[in-house]
């Protein structure tokens, strides 16, 4: 890894700062807080009884990014969990056994309510069960129906619905105190909606060529307000209005993506990735795309949290319990195969991308299972070509250096390949 | 004349392919990559270069009677002399070795010792380059290194030496000695003198040995200029190449394996560590690949490592797998497991041919898989990689392919070795001649 200075951009420290603020309200002691996870949150809800959205995942990755997770997992594998179990939970109940402390340096406190609201993970409901079993607090856990043929039903929706009035918000009202207000929960909505539509213009900007961010390494932070704990507040509206001029001002400029090193200087590849990153290595990871000069132009990482760009789904105030329904139904590892296949083969051809890559995750099977039927049957929907890495979460151990820029340059070499295919062929025996 | 050389630098070892402008491959090279790719490329791209005399003396000849008579003959004996000047240096520098205050102890009768085992190596240097002969290996390394220690033990008991000390003097010269590239100079010179040991042991050819000399002159004295070196495997990124001589291996192989067999559309590469399942389209150009991550079980290293096991050579274990009667289930495809179910096989009385044909059935179930993975095999096949030499691999393969995917052409060249050094010089003429 370079030891340069980091390049960051204003909108990265706001976020950064604004991930720091969650994290004192979290451990401030002032408010109740629940667990709950990234795909499918219901922040806008929480907010409605002044509760604080503290996520294991983001935890385990901010664990990992500081280089902490390795030693958790450790941790946990010593107290029984398998090797093959799921990383983010290991980190996160080995931090559990190491004190338990946020990465603001003060101790998390127990959880006043698990509370799940996307069950397409399974290993989400067995995770909180661990947690319940620890800290014996009240837990939600909502069913969410996986949309097999492609498109969530309305009996679907109108069972999330009834699960929300029946079990969710009874549950939060008593944890918290708080009577439910279904007006304040529609303003929240409505904010939510206004930062939506300025994160779906983030998103598309990569259509731009250059493409002024990578969305995929780059597209982790600006994921961030929108899939914690500032859906529907005012900052994320800022956050993202202010992030849109600032990439405005980077196509004004025809500047190419911005990495940890500063703009990338020329753009060769543009790819779609697939599949979450690896965190432990996740700089190292990235200078092996930048280096080459090729830059993620769309993911579907950066929908993990909830999708908006392929159906154009945003918050509706107006529908409030049916838009949350429809959001934790509409959560990227809820899809179909045949679904992901069409959105990632529509952003190959939309975004002009050069090819595709899998990246994937050993110990993630909601992502993994099925990535080598998709690859192939998007290769052969779009005519590009794709490639399969493997790598982990936020365990050190599965992250082979030398393995995946050894494929990675195979890839860009195939792709410079392909691209003189025209003239190759005189080239033969 | 121009010539373009693509170097392989595997991990166990270190392979060149020279060619010419009409993509004549000329000479090959290889030389074991001992965790020094910078040697190791020097050492073989030289080895390429004196394979690329010898063909280009092969044409000085022609066909005439005798010509390749002289030519095997002229091998063997440019071999032995190549040799004796390694080990003449390897001498020089155990002697050296010798000097270092720690040695001070016993000091003469190690060196009377050192001087006993280098004649007596000398004086079997004739017979270990033979006519006929057979070398479990070629590289200087394996075999001074395996008379070394076969004679150092006598020798030094006679002569009342530490034979560890010895073994100790041994190893640290050796590496430095590798470490050496001859010059142009030294390998005319071995040529030449290689030359005169043919003549004498040579009779009934046509040639004349003031013709044969002028004709190899002229062919030492042809400039190989490296007109592009394209780098591959590995050790790519140790090469001092500029970044755009260097390709990946799985390009390199698949337009390696197309240049060697045109039809080839799938290309199953089984290196020291790791297996690569690889699509080509008619040009030889990559559409499609998987490799094996995060774990090298059932690559080359994996046979190595059961060699071991064994205590028996690496080359053994595909002949002794041939002589099995059935093959025994091998579960593991760890190689250290796999290590523990070969001593319990043996435990329980299954015998070692059978074993050894489990095992090489489980390497190549692990192959298939990979292959599978890179989209399967649907016309025509090339086999490659060190694997390819193993006879009872190649037999496990042809039959996991016919009963996954029919009847299929499967090709193995018997330099299939060079497969990636061939796909290497061929990028590196395209980047000059097109």
């Amino acid at each position: 890894m370079s030891g340069k200075e980091i390049v960051k951009s204003a909108s990265q420290l706001i976020q950064k700062e604004m991930i720091s603020r969650n994290y004192d309200r979290i451990t401030g002691g002032k408010c109740k807080v629940s667990s709950t996870f990234v795909p499918g949150n219901l922040n806008e809800l929480l907010m409605c009884f002044d509760i604080a959205n503290n996520l294991p995942e983001i935890n385990a990755i901010q664990n990992a990014m500081r280089k902490k997770s390795g030693d958790m997992i450790t941790e946990a594998e010593r107290a029984g969990h398998s090797e093959d179990v799921c990383t983010y939970v290991k980190a996160d109940i080995g931090m559990m056994a190491k004190g338990n402390i946020a990465p603001n340096g003060k101790p998390f406190p127990d959880p006043d309510i698990l509370l799940l609201s996307y069950t397409g993970c399974f290993t989400f409901m067995k995770w909180f069960e661990l947690l319940r079993e620890q800290y014996k607090c009240p837990t939600v856990m909502l069913h969410v129906p996986y949309a097999a043929d492609g498109t969530p039903t309305k009996n679907m929706r109108d069972y999330i619905v009834r699960q929300l009035k029946e079990d969710v918000i009874p549950a939060l009202e008593k944890v918290s105190g708080v009577k439910f207000d279904i007006d304040r929960l529609r303003e929240y909505l409505r904010k939510s909606a206004v930062a939506e539509d300025d994160l779906v213009w983030m998103l598309e900007s990569t259509k731009h060529k250059p493409s002024p961010i990578d969305c995929y390494f780059g597209g982790v932070y600006y994921m961030g307000p929108i899939f914690t704990a500032f859906r529907g507040t005012d900052e994320a509206i800022e956050y993202y209005r202010l992030l849109r001029l600032e990439i405005q001002e980077r196509i004004d400029k025809g500047l190419c993506a911005q990495t940890p090193e500063g703009d990338m200087p020329e753009e060769k590849y543009r790819l779609v990735v697939e599949g979450p990153p690896n965190w432990t290595s996740f700089r190292d990871f990235w200078q092996m795309f930048y280096e080459a000069g090729a830059v993620v132009v769309a993911s579907s990482y950066t929908k993990v949290g909830g999708v908006y760009d392929y159906d154009g789904f945003r918050h509706d105030p107006d529908h409030p319990l049916e838009t949350m329904a429809d959001y934790c139904l509409g959560v990227y590892t809820n899809r179909s195969l045949p679904t992901r296949v069409d959105m990632l083969a529509r952003n190959l051809l939309e975004y002009d991308a050069d090819g595709l890559l899998i990246n994937s995750i050993k110990s993630c099977n909601s992502f993994s299972a099925g990535q080598l039927v998709m690859m192939r049957e998007i290769e052969r929907r779009t005519g590009k070509p794709a490639a399969f890495i493997e790598t982990d979460l936020v365990d050190p151990r599965y992250f082979s250096a030398a393995n995946v820029k050894n494929r990675l340059e195979s890839y860009f070499q195939m792709i410079d390949q392909k691209r003189r295919a025209g003239g190759s062929a005189a080239f033969g025996a | 004349m121009r010539t373009f050389i693509g170097i392989d630098l595997g991990s166990t070892t270190t392979k060149a392919l020279l060619m010419d402008e009409n993509q004549a491959v000329l000479g090959r090279g290889i030389t074991n990559s001992r965790s020094n790719y910078d040697v190791a490329a020097a050492v073989s791209k030289q080895e390429a270069k004196i394979g690329a005399r010898f063909t280009l003396f092969h044409q000085a000849l022609g066909s005439r009677g005798g010509a390749a008579q002289l030519l095997s003959t002229l091998e063997r004996n440019f071999r032995l002399e190549q040799f004796l000047a390694e080990l003449g240096r390897l001498e020089e520098t155990c002697q050296a070795v010798l000097d270092h205050p720690r040695f001070q102890e016993g000091k003469p009768a190690l060196k009377e010792s050192l001087s006993a085992v280098f004649r007596r190596i000398e004086n079997e240097a004739p017979t270990i380059y033979a006519p006929g002969a057979s070398r479990k290996s070629d590289f200087f390394r394996d075999i001074a290194g395996s008379r070394f220690m076969n004679l150092a033990e006598t020798v030094s008991r006679e002569a009342g030496a530490s034979f560890e000390t010895l073994l100790n003097i041994y190893d640290k010269s050796i590496l430095d000695v590798e470490s050496r590239v001859s010059s142009d100079d030294a390998v005319a010179r071995q040529f030449q003198n290689g030359l005169s040991r043919a003549v004498r042991e040579t009779d009934g050819v046509d040639i004349g040995e003031a013709e044969a000399r002028t004709a190899l002159a002229k062919v030492l004295g042809i400039e190989l200029e490296e007109t592009y070196v394209v780098g591959t495997g590995y050790g790519r990124v140790r090469l001092p190449f500029p970044k755009e001589h260097i390709r990946s291996e799985i390009l390199c192989h698949g337009l390696g394996a197309h240049m060697m067999f045109p039809g080839t559309r799938t290309v199953l590469d089984i290196g020291g560590q790791d297996t690569k399942g690889i699509q080509v389209d008619g040009n030889g150009i990559v559409t499609s690949f998987q490799m094996n991550d995060r774990c090298a079980a059932g690559c080359g290293r994996y046979l190595g490592y059961i060699a071991d096991e064994m205590k028996i050579g690496l080359h053994e274990l595909g002949p002794i797998a041939m002589k099995a009667t059935k093959s025994v289930r091998i579960n593991s495809t760890c190689t250290v497991f796999a290590g523990a179910e070969l001593r319990d096989r043996l435990a329980l009385g299954e015998t070692r041919p059978d074993i050894l044909a489990g095992l090489h059935r489980a390497i190549m179930l692990r192959a298939m898989s990979i292959l599978s993975r890179s989209g399967g095999v649907t016309n025509e096949f090339t086999f490659t990689g060190g694997v390819a030499k193993n006879e009872a691999a190649v037999k496990e393969l042809r039959q996991l392919i016919r009963e996954n995917y029919g009847d299929m052409t499967i090709n193995i060249s018997p330099e299939s070795i060079y497969t990636g050094a061939l796909g290497g010089a061929s990028f590196a003429r395209r980047a000059m001649v097109r």
